[in-house]
């Protein structure tokens, strides 16, 4: 089976497993949650699949312009980690690992229907969008094995936030009250941010059917061109009242979600613990892979460790947000949802560091692209 | 944090720089403001940041605007004085902080681990087995299981049996205040490279060789020891570029530069220069080579200088020294290194044919529809060279030969002429680092690493053993304490029981 087979394998379970973890949420049905449980593994089993005949494509390209090059460094230097797509694919891996490792240390599969869905809408996005099919050859920039582990490290890191950051929704859903309050007018904005992000960028799919070629033409392109961007200012203004009136809708009755994420067997607490200890693990992991081995990369290939550009600010704007989160914890008062917040946040700066600086802002670091 | 009003100024000071509330103020300023730095964009010319003011505020605002942010310092904001002075506030309270703390957290860890009283005993989340054999057999076994899990212990005898007490990974309590230690580190570090390091460029024609670098702004240690009068600045004003030229103390040489591409496509695989060092006029060998090849991504290192391939491009004038260089082999004959000028001609050795050099093309293809040829970048993407054949003064045929392209080499008679290169009509763009601060940056870096190992993967772990004698049988109580991860702590208790247990039932 070549990659993109199982890359589609892959996509379908993990849309599967969050109808399934829907349908478990609702019966609580113990059998139900297992068949959620093992499609998710179905999923996750076919992607590491995917990943590694990739690798193996990769490889053999690798090897026929690089006839000199030894074994070991073929295998890193065609590791599927060279453009934002294929990093896409490994953040998604390392989530669904990460939320496996929890299910199975936590004994709970209440939050399975909220990272499957997001598994799935990624694969399905870069599956459709016709990226995964080329291997581009690497520009000698890209050429490095500190990059390597720095995108690994990243990545892995990334992942855990993501955990941090549901989690961290989650809890807040869970703990607020009024729909006066500053934290339950921060979660459901967020939520219905989110949610109608994701549906502009759906439909700009389905308006433009078009596979695009680089993750940049698409980025800087067609990103919330059918809707928010459109050209025609009506269908513009109307995309903007409709995202508001959505987030407004959300707002309205987002405490209904509480009794759903009530009825989750996990705690509040066990939810704090998961959001720290997400944060605990990507911290240290981040600083390593995504600051100090990206500062050695940098300062191999460009001459200089730091150099303030976006990419790299941004990276260190995410770190500070993180220390935030573990200083204020310490802090007189700042329990609970002050520090969930906290926690959200620090996943939408990821984002933003991820997508949003090649979209807004671009530096040397243009992932991908040539120097 | 109770008032006291016996405070003195000291005291205020202190606290204000210890609290942590500080800390997370100036993670969020600091942050903030690095958000503002990515959107104007650093160091550019004026019109780019207005234009972009003039798109998110509407361009009649603009200049005003950006002569207020540029008064703020915004336009290279992470060397503004308030920026530095944000890190320096940063690092104070970081320093403040850790000294504050410290003398507590190291008593916790040098605090050895003593016996248990029965009170405690009862107070501390426990575990029990109870053993077939004397305590004195069973504590063998518990010692050595204890041992085993990497803990040292130390026992005292009770009334009714013994107690062995141990702990593991006192030290790890300190792993937060390694970690601040390397962030301060880190920033020391940088300070020394931008007070005795520089950046500069050379651009180095093949063949060419320079012993002086060229920077955009002074070193600027040479700037303060120059304005203090201590010495001169060993970098000079060029009156014409205003750029600072600074000798290196010896040469660096550029004897070839070379930029590979992918199959038949302009997608870059390497970039290479070979350099030669000189020093008192002789050549220096590193690694027991003269001649150095750099990449991007591997640079040449020499007395604390560092050359990154950055740049290349055709030297403008074309390098009036320039050679081209064919690798020729006549039909059945030995191949050759042959070397031309430009409009020069060259023999096919054993033959009669001579080859005259007519034109060259950094770049050559071939329009789809009429089939001329054109260049296509000014970059060596596709060098070739137009060569006409001669025989007896005759010229018998001619035509491109490709650098990239062997099909392209053939002659008719069956002799091949490979177009090698065009020498010496490139340059190599280096860009050129002194940084003596980045070993303490690295070590940061390192010991950055370690601080949080320690701090979020390692634990201080203490446990208790009591064995207790009764008929027959010994029982066992375990009591543990870890200041983080309790939960899985606990778990290898429970198995370092079953061990014990297993043991001494198997026991001899
Ligand atoms: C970006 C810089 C900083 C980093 C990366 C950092 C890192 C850390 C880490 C990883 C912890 C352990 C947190 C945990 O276990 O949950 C910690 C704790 C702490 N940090 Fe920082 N820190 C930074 C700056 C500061 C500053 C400026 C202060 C000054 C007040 C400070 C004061 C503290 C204190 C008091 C603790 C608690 C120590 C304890 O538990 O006894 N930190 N820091």
């Amino acid at each position: 089976m070549d990659s993109s087979t199982l890359f589609g394998i892959s996509t379908m379970a993990y849309i599967l497993a969050m109808i399934i973890y829907i349908a478990y949420l609702a019966f609580r049905n113990s059998q139900i949650g297992i068949a959620a449980t093992t499609v998710t593994v179905i999923g996750f089993v076919s992607q590491t699949g995917a990943i590694l005949t990739r690798w193996t494509e990769s490889y053999a390209q690798w090897t026929m312009f690089n006839t000199e090059s030894s074994f070991i460094l073929s295998v890193l230097r065609s590791a599927p980690l060279r453009n934002l797509f294929e990093s896409l694919v490994f953040f998604v891996w390392c989530l669904i690992l990460g939320y496996l490792i929890i299910e199975f240390k936590y004994k709970t599969r209440s939050f399975g229907a909220f990272i499957t869905p997001v598994a799935g809408i990624a694969l399905a996005f870069i599956g459709l969008s016709g990226i995964s099919k080329e291997i581009s050859p690497l520009v000698p920039a890209l050429q490095s094995n500190w990059l390597l582990a720095h995108v690994t490290m990243s990545f892995i890191a990334y992942a855990a936030f993501a955990i941090s950051f549901s989690t961290g929704l989650m809890y807040l859903i869970l703990k607020t009250e009024r729909h006066s309050e500053p934290s339950y007018i921060f979660w459901t904005i967020t939520l219905g941010v989110f949610i109608a992000a994701f549906f502009a960028m759906g439909i700009d799919y389905l308006s433009m059917g078009i596979a695009i070629k680089t993750p940049e033409a698409f980025i800087k392109g067609y990103i919330f061109k059918a809707t928010f961007l459109n050209e025609n200012a009506v269908v513009s203004i109307i995309s903007w009242l409709a995202a508001i009136a959505f987030i407004y809708f959300v707002w309205r009755y987002g405490h209904i979600l509480k009794n759903v994420v009530g009825s989750f067997s996990i705690s509040a607490e066990n939810l704090e613990e998961i959001t720290y200890k997400s944060i605990a693990t990507g911290f240290p992991v981040f600083t390593l892979g995504g600051l100090i081995f990206g500062a050695i990369w940098a300062d191999q290939a460009w001459g200089t460790y730091w150099s303030w550009d976006p990419k790299e600010t941004w990276s260190f704007i995410t770190w500070l947000v993180y220390a935030f989160f573990l200083h204020s914890r310490l802090l007189r008062g700042w329990k609970g949802k002050k520090v969930a917040i906290v926690a959200v946040v620090g996943f939408i700066i990821v984002i933003f560091t991820y997508i949003g600086v090649n979209l807004i802002l671009s530096g040397l670091h243009s992932y991908g692209s040539a120097e | 944090m109770e008032e006291n009003k016996n405070q003195t100024l000291t005291d205020k000071i202190w606290d204000f720089f210890s609290s942590i509330t500080l800390a997370v103020v100036i993670f969020a300023l600091i942050a903030l403001t690095s958000i503002i730095g990515t959107i104007i964009e650093q160091n550019a010319a004026p019109e780019k940041n207005i234009k972009l003011l003039g798109k998110l505020f509407g361009d009649s605002t603009a200049p005003a605007l950006y002569n207020a942010f540029d008064f703020l310092g915004f336009m290279d904001m992470y060397h503004s004085w308030w920026f530095v002075a944000l890190l320096t506030l940063f690092a104070a309270n970081l320093t403040v902080c850790s000294i504050d703390r410290l003398p507590r957290i190291w008593k916790l860890a040098k605090e050895p681990v003593k016996p248990l009283t029965d009170e405690q005993f009862k107070n501390l989340g426990k575990k029990e087995i109870a053993l077939k054999g004397k305590a004195e057999k069973i504590k063998k076994t518990a010692g050595a299981a204890i041992k085993k899990a990497g803990f040292k212990f130390l026992e005292t005898k009770e009334a009714d049996g013994y107690q062995l007490y141990s702990e593991k990974g006192s030290y790890t309590r300190l792993g937060v205040y390694i970690t601040h230690l390397s962030i301060l580190l880190i920033l020391i570090g940088s300070i020394i490279g931008i007070f005795f390091g520089f950046k500069g460029f050379i651009n180095l024609p093949e063949g060419n060789t320079s012993n002086v670098v060229y920077l955009n702004d002074e070193p600027m240690w040479d700037r303060i020891s120059a304005s203090l009068g201590l010495s001169k600045s060993k970098a000079v004003r060029d009156a014409d570029t205003g750029q600072f030229v600074m000798p290196l103390g010896f040469s660096v040489k550029c004897n070839d530069f070379n930029a590979d591409f992918y199959s038949s496509s302009d997608m870059p695989k390497t970039y290479k220069s070979w350099l030669t060092i000189t020093e008192n006029g002789a050549p220096v060998k590193i690694n027991g080579k003269e001649i150095q090849e750099i990449e991007v991504n591997t640079p040449l290192k020499y007395k604390g200088v560092t050359f990154y391939q950055s740049s290349y491009g055709l030297t403008p004038g074309g390098g009036e020294n320039s050679v081209f260089k064919f690798r020729v082999t006549p039909k059945g004959g030995k191949t050759e290194n042959i070397e031309a000028r430009f409009e020069g001609s060259f023999g096919i050795p054993g033959t009669n044919l001579t080859g005259k050099i007519e034109d060259f093309s950094p770049a050559l293809s071939f329009d789809q529809y009429t089939g001329r040829p054109f260049t296509y970048a000014e970059q060596m993407n596709n060098p070739a060279v137009l060569i006409s054949f001669y025989e007896n003064n005759k010229r018998k045929y001619g035509g491109w030969l490709l650098k990239r392209q062997p099909e392209t080499w053939k002659l008719p008679e069956g002799h091949v002429v490979e177009f090698v290169d065009l020498w010496g009509i490139q340059y190599t763009g280096l860009q050129v680092r002194k940084d003596p601060g980045i070993w303490v940056v690295y070590l940061g870096c390192i010991i950055m690493s370690i601080g949080l190992y320690a701090a979020f993967f390692m634990s201080h772990k203490k446990i208790w053993l009591r064995l207790i004698e009764e008929k027959n049988s010994t029982r066992i109580i375990a009591v543990m304490t870890a200041n983080k991860n309790r939960q899985a702590f606990e778990r290898e208790i429970d198995k370092m029981i079953a061990l014990i247990g297993k043991a001494a039932e198997g026991g001899k």
